[in-house]
């Protein structure tokens, strides 16, 4: 009882209490600031993952910009009912170049976590421009708007800039013809040279006119590319022993 | 209660007030004339505050609770996330076991011969129709303009089981070298045909089918016809019936994927059509694209197996198809 007798000191001495306080607020804060600064221990990697591309990046400013994850959810817990219908659990690798990470927390619409690949551009295009032409039951807005509005691509190297300064593993050559690259990408290579993107990013990257209007970059371009992407960079074989690899 | 205020007071008698009106001792705390209960805690607060302690101790051993250097300590119960998922699919698994067996080793004769297994591929078809087709095909399967109505005879890849599950498993002009594959000619967009011709040839089109043209070109049938066998036949036919090994439509029925009126048809030859389809190999397990191509199969139009050429529709009664339709 005797050490319990003492709080009468530090409620008596406010400089004391004021200390003593500094002293439980840091290493409260220790305790949860410490582990994020070690994040990338926890994080297993997985072949396959890589950066986004401008084009990609693009698309996924939009998404934040509109709000998406409001209404839809990246993220594909471990448990059968979600498994069996989005596919394979999301590993933390796969969010690692996402800043922010788009995971989201509620599911008015579906998880889009691996919805890359699903359907053709000319659906989502569609979906996307009316979604109760696909779906008569669906509340998800219009984003016709969209395919009339130009990406702004010009200033792409500072956004592929500051992503590297947080980890995001862009080269100078990355950088340098991040404009280019995702002009590319939109273009597609029946018409235009992708070996650089192609050199730059992989074999897999889809390079396309993913919004069936050539003449120019929307941003419906970006946020197909976007979409096309999500959850189709991992090698499942690959990524059996990571993250328990229950399928 | 009582009691145990009686025992603190017993011991304390000397140093602690008892407040007259409660009955209650006081903490000896005394601000501007106002002094405090001590009032004891509730015994049953008490004893779930100690219990959630114990638990606690208990739950640190068993399941993985501390991060560590390193990681993070593991438990004895061996519990993860991953286990657990793991536990409850093998379960639907067991589950299913009565069926999947025989399902897996069945041809899908037998499964269509055999009700248990027919049953069980419709009721697992129609569940991932839902969750994977209905996007594109709709709730009903009835369709969608430039999504093919899955419910009528008309196919445009064919539709024995044999087709229908070659055209799940590798999609249509997908990313895989056993995709169904073709791509008409843009003939206006490409310099192919003059519009006119691309006129004379939608006049035919519409012929072929006993339709009315609509306005547009002048109706003279022996030039679109002329020019119809220079550059549709190859892939639609002499007779307009289409082939389906280049998933060319047949022209002759009323049936029109991307609209029937005479500007849709006229945009079809002039910029041409290339719908795709995802392939669903690596999306879905072998025994759920068997459920889907039975389900696809008997959702109307299903076709007999080709043995000499011959392709017959089987028929089968209509209420052997669950959700069929489409009804709001």
């Amino acid at each position: 009882m005797s050490l319990l007798d003492k709080h009468e000191k530090l409620e008596r001495n406010s400089l004391l209490l004021l200390g003593c306080t500094i002293l439980v607020i840091l290493i409260g804060g220790l305790v949860e600031i410490v582990p994020l600064f070690r994040m990338e221990t926890v994080i297993e990697s997985v072949e396959g993952m890589r950066p986004y591309t401008p084009l990609e990046l693009v698309g996924q400013n939009i998404y934040m910009r509109e709000n998406c994850s409001v209404c839809h959810s990246q993220q594909i817990r471990p448990l059968r009912d979600e498994v069996v219908r989005y596919g394979h659990y999301s590993l933390a690798a796969e969010s690692m170049y996402d800043h922010p990470f788009q995971w989201g927390s509620k599911r008015t619409g579906p998880d889009l976590a691996r919805v890359g690949g699903k359907y053709s551009d000319e659906w989502h295009i569609r979906h996307l421009i009316e979604p109760r032409d696909m779906i008569p039951e669906s509340v998800m807005p219009s984003y016709g708007f969209l395919m009339k509005r130009g990406a702004t691509l010009h200033d792409l190297k500072y956004h592929l800039r500051a992503l590297r300064t947080v980890g995001v593993p862009y080269t100078d050559d990355m950088i340098e013809n991040a404009t280019r690259d995702a002009r590319i990408q939109a273009t597609g290579e029946d018409r235009v040279d992708t070996s650089g993107l192609i050199e730059r990013y992989g074999e897999k990257v889809n390079a396309r006119d993913f919004d069936g209007q050539p003449n120019m970059v929307s941003e419906m371009d970006a946020l197909i590319a976007y979409l096309q992407v999500l959850g189709t960079f991992i090698d499942f074989d690959a990524a059996k022993d990571v993250e328990g690899g229950a399928q | 209660m009582s009691d145990h205020q009686n025992d603190n007071q017993d011991q304390n008698t000397d140093k602690k007030e008892v407040d007259a009106h409660s009955g209650v001792e006081t903490t000896g705390h005394e601000w501007d004339g106002i002094k405090e209960l001590n009032n004891p805690l509730p015994r049953w607060w008490l004893w779930v505050f100690y219990v959630c302690i114990l638990w606690s101790v208990w739950y640190w051993v068993v399941y993985p609770a501390w991060p560590v250097a390193g990681g993070h300590t593991k438990g004895t119960g061996g519990y993860t996330q991953f286990k657990e998922l793991e536990d409850s699919q093998n379960e639907i698994v067991a589950r299913q076991k009565v069926y999947l067996d025989r399902f897996e080793q069945a041809s899908f004769q037998e499964i269509l011969d055999d009700p248990e297994l027919y049953a069980f591929a419709m009721a697992g078809g129609s569940a991932m129709f839902k969750d994977n087709c209905a996007t594109c095909h709709g709730t009903g399967a009835q369709g969608f303009k430039g999504y093919p109505n899955l419910n009528d005879d008309d196919w445009l890849w064919g539709g024995a089981l044999s087709d229908i599950h070659q055209t799940i498993q590798y999609g249509i002009r997908e990313d895989n070298l056993d995709t169904r594959l073709s791509q008409m000619p843009a003939f206006g967009k490409e310099g192919m045909l003059k519009n006119t011709e691309i006129e004379a040839v939608v006049d035919y089109v519409f012929s072929l089918s006993s339709q009315a043209a609509g306005h547009g070109g002048d109706h003279d049938l022996a030039k679109g016809q002329t020019i119809f066998a220079e550059q549709c036949a190859s892939c639609h036919g002499l007779d307009g019936k289409g082939d389906r090994e280049f998933g060319a439509p047949n022209l002759t029925d009323k049936i029109w994927l991307y609209g029937g009126d005479r500007a849709s048809v006229f945009e079809t030859v002039y910029s041409a059509r290339s719908g795709m389809m995802p392939a669903w190999k690596d999306r879905l397990d072998k025994n759920t694209i068997r459920q889907l191509t039975i389900y696809l199969h008997q959702l109307g139009g299903g076709e007999e197996e080709r043995e000499d050429g011959q392709e017959e529709t089987v028929e089968r009664p209509v209420e052997d198809i669950p959700d069929a339709t489409y009804s709001e």
